[in-house]
């Protein structure tokens, strides 16, 4: 261990990955828990996403539904196509659906940098926490769309060698995607380790 | 040989270089046999003949095919003259020609083609090279659309040798280093058994890290004074290898787990009758569908047709699961696993034997298992999880499926003895949680496994006392099943992450679902229904550990602390948070001094067996 290794570090957390100040401009102050006394809970400072996740995706789903609205009436009226009433129709009420608890859904959606892993939590009726070590992370991803990029939010993914941890925060500023990318690689490169 | 230090720079730039002597590196004796010398090279040179044997043996075929029909008329003409077959000329190739005189120019044609095929072979062959540097192995082929492929030797998951049955006959087997990801193995197929041996040992030693390269190269023996020589001693040994088992020669043999032939074919066979019972359960659905369609047709032959149909469907679903059965068994025939310094050696397989070593640091799970059919005879299996390397179609087949399984039917003791290898790093003070407390707990008291909360036993209705986890510094234990008991160990050195998830109904009843994230394969981290309290609790606990394990850990070079061991260097032990350790209450082990040091550090196999003497001597040169 004296060579070349990296030095471990002490998980004291004396190098507690530094949480860039970006990372909570403009974002939610306030994360939606659920209330029963059996919930799962977990201590500490979770730094959330941006209200403008819920504007873009508001905007995504609006315009499927007009577009949808409009080849649903063009069967139905044009083309005389009754049966359409009904796929359209469901496909219309899962997207309303979504649309209503999405603002629910987005202030539940959190994730917290500790000494030694990124905890990441969603969900308010179905709760998931999933807590993965930083020196695990393969790679990080960062994607956003035309309509992502025009409200300036994006996502960002971590691979792990396994396939089902699935961190996928979306809804992160530009700045504070690029930020929290940044950081995660930085951490993982001292915690380097087999896979 | 001369540029031992610039593995991969081309020749002219060593040439180049002629204006400062550089002073004579004492190589590494260069044993003739190593191929790890950073140089390219090629695959055996019988490798084309025997690629290309295949299209001959097709071509073959198509022959014989279209002379069956003449064969047997000649024969009938030959023995029975009388008979006035139909002589078989139309369409038949073979008459056009005998017919037109183009025997040569046929046979010219078959040559030619013939040639061309070798040839391009040849030249398949030709443009095949690779190369085992420090840091690398390399492959590079292809004659107009190049690749190459290089893989990083610290993410080596395993090494493979595969010596199918026709191959091993003239001494070629098929080597493959095992990558971490999707379709990321790479092949060197064919070398001469001896050489796949050789880069099998370079390529783990390389691996390791180890510094002061440890020439883990047996004394070569000397290369057969002829062609001839060399092919007999190939054959010899390719059939000594198909009776006695093969790479054996350099590990000790007590150390070597073997299951015995009757009880193997016993555990298969009763999967066996388990596939003929589905089977036959098939048939009785079927039949009962067609049989009264058919009788009431009516007429003096319906029995027949049910015969009939009985036959045939029931012939097949015999022949299936006779098949399937025999195929399970011919596959794990021979099977033994043995520990070498580089790792655990898996070897199965009567004609087509593969033989797999994994690297210590490369299992991110265990399991053992046992069905209720297994319990009367105390047999038990062992299955992990690890990175396969191959492509998503591959990883489906039968093979890739024996892939995962280290133990295919062993005893209680063969059961401790491959743990042990497996998991070179699990403490002593956790055995009884494994092992009393794990696989046949729980017992009436003092049981230190979280088990589900009673509340939420119609979750689990039969195993709701034994469905359970502990944590301890080493891992995470799971327990579960009454019918199909299982236990399974995640060491969390390699674990990929914990999370926790709750529903609206889990969370009316204060209970919530715990999961270990690990690597694809056949052992699954999830406990339900467990105490949301205990949940919340274990998953900081969990994260905390499994930190604390990984900064330990140096599996990926795993000789490489046996060096900074050796420089005496200590490592960290005092970094394990005893907060909520689980009660060792039932712990019957005796009090092992160096549990906390031998966590990771410990050399992972036991101490090298006596053949191994003089290449640990060569360590201080």
């Amino acid at each position: 261990m004296t060579d070349s290794q990296m030095t471990p570090p002490e998980p004291t957390g004396a190098d507690r990955p530094e949480a860039p100040a970006v990372l909570d401009e403009g974002t939610y102050d306030r994360l939606r828990e659920p209330r029963g006394a059996g919930r799962l809970a977990l201590d500490g400072t979770w730094h959330q996403i941006s209200p403008r996740y819920v504007t873009s995706q508001f905007v995504q789903d609006g315009i499927l539904l007009a577009v949808l609205v409009v080849v649903v009436l063009v069967l139905a009226f044009v083309l005389d196509q009754s049966w359409v009433w009904i796929p359209g129709g469901i496909i219309a009420a899962f997207t309303l659906i979504t649309l209503a608890i999405l603002p629910r859904q987005a202030r539940a959606i959190g994730y917290m940098l500790r000494d030694d892993d990124i905890v990441f939590r969603k969900g308010i009726l179905w709760q998931r926490i999933i807590a993965v070590p930083y020196g695990r992370m393969q790679l990080v991803d960062i994607t956003h769309g035309p309509l992502d990029r025009a409200f300036g939010v994006s996502q960002l993914k971590m691979v792990t060698a396994a396939a089902t941890t699935g961190v996928q925060i979306p809804g992160l500023t530009q700045a504070a995607a690029e930020a929290l990318r940044d950081t995660l690689i930085d951490v993982a490169e001292t915690r380097r380790t087999g896979l | 040989m001369s540029t031992p230090e610039q593995p991969g720079a081309p020749a002219d730039q060593v040439q180049g270089e002629q204006l400062q002597p550089l002073p004579p590196i004492p190589a590494p004796p260069p044993a003739e046999e190593s191929l790890a010398d950073g140089e390219w090279h090629r695959l055996h040179p019988l490798t084309p003949l025997f690629k290309g044997g295949l299209v001959l043996i097709i071509v073959a075929g198509i022959v014989l095919n279209s002379f069956r029909d003449r064969i047997i008329y000649w024969l009938v003409n030959a023995f029975a003259p009388e008979a006035h077959v139909e002589d078989y000329s139309a369409g038949d190739p073979v008459d056009w020609v005998l017919s037109n005189n183009l025997i040569l120019i046929a046979l010219g044609i078959v040559l030619g083609v013939l040639v061309v095929l070798i040839a391009a072979f040849w030249l398949v062959w030709r443009f095949q090279q690779f190369r085992i540097s420090d840091e690398h192995v390399e492959v590079r082929k292809g004659i107009v659309f190049r690749s190459q492929r290089r893989a990083p030797l610290d993410r080596v998951q395993g090494v493979n040798l595969t010596r199918p049955f026709p191959a091993r006959l003239i001494g070629m087997a098929k080597l493959e280093v095992v990558g971490a990801g999707t379709d990321a193995n790479v092949p060197l197929e064919y070398l001469s058994t001896g050489k796949a041996e050789g880069v099998r040992a370079d390529i783990l030693r390389l691996a390791s890290g180890a510094r002061a390269a440890r020439a883990a190269r047996q004394a070569g023996k000397e290369p057969a004074a002829t062609r001839r020589a060399q092919l007999v001693g190939s054959m010899n040994t390719g059939v000594s290898g198909l009776i006695e088992g093969v790479d054996l020669a350099d590990v000790a043999p007590e150390s070597v787990v073997k299951i015995p032939t009757g009880r193997l074919v016993g555990s298969q066979l009763l999967s066996g009758v388990l596939w003929l019972l589905f089977f036959l359960v098939l048939f009785g659905i079927t039949m009962a569908f067609t049989v009264p369609a058919i009788l009431a047709d009516g007429g003096p032959d319906a029995w027949f047709g049910v015969l009939g149909i009985s036959l045939g469907i029931g012939i097949p679903f015999v022949i299936a699961a006779v098949a399937i059965t025999w195929a399970q068994i011919s596959k794990s025939l021979r099977y033994s696993i043995a520990p070498t310094p580089d790792g655990v050696r898996i070897t199965y397989g009567l004609f087509t034997t593969i033989t797999e070593t994994i690297p210590p640091g490369r299992i991110f799970a265990v399991e053992v298992t046992q069905s209720l059919l297994w319990r009367p005879f105390g047999w038990w299996a062992i299955k992990i999880n690890r990175m396969s390397g191959k492509s998503a179609s591959q990883q489906q087949s039968s093979t890739a499926q024996q892939f995962n399984i280290v133990l295919p039917v062993g005893v209680a003791s063969d059961v401790q003895r491959v743990l042990g290898l497996i998991l070179p790093g699990l403490p002593a003070d956790d055995l009884p949680l494994v092992w009393e407390h794990g696989i046949q707990g729980p017992q009436k008291e003092g049981d230190p496994y979280r088990a589900m909360a009673g509340r939420a036993w119609w979750r689990r209705p039969f195993s709701w006392k034994r469905h359970g986890f502990a944590v301890t510094d080493f891992g995470l234990l799971l327990r579960r099943g009454v019918m199909w008991r299982k236990l399974a160990v995640f060491p969390f050195a390699r674990m990929q992450g914990i999370s926790s998830q709750q529903g609206p109904i889990d969370r009316l009843q204060r209970v919530a679902y715990l999961k270990a994230h690990n690597v694809t394969g056949p052992v699954l981290g999830e406990v339900v229904g467990i105490d949301s309290a205990v949940v919340n609790e274990s998953l900081s606990d969990i994260a905390r550990r499994a930190s604390a394990a990984v900064q330990r850990d140096h599996g990926h070079r795993w000789a490489a602390e046996d060096d900074a061991d050796a420089a005496g260097s200590t490592v960290p032990a005092s970094s394990n948070p005893s907060a909520g350790s689980p009660p060792s209450a039932g712990s019957t082990a005796p009090a092992n001094e160096d549990a906390g040091t031998s966590v990771p550090a410990a050399p992972p196999v036991p101490p090298p067996p006596p053949g191994w003497a003089g290449t640990e001597e060569s360590r201080e040169a």
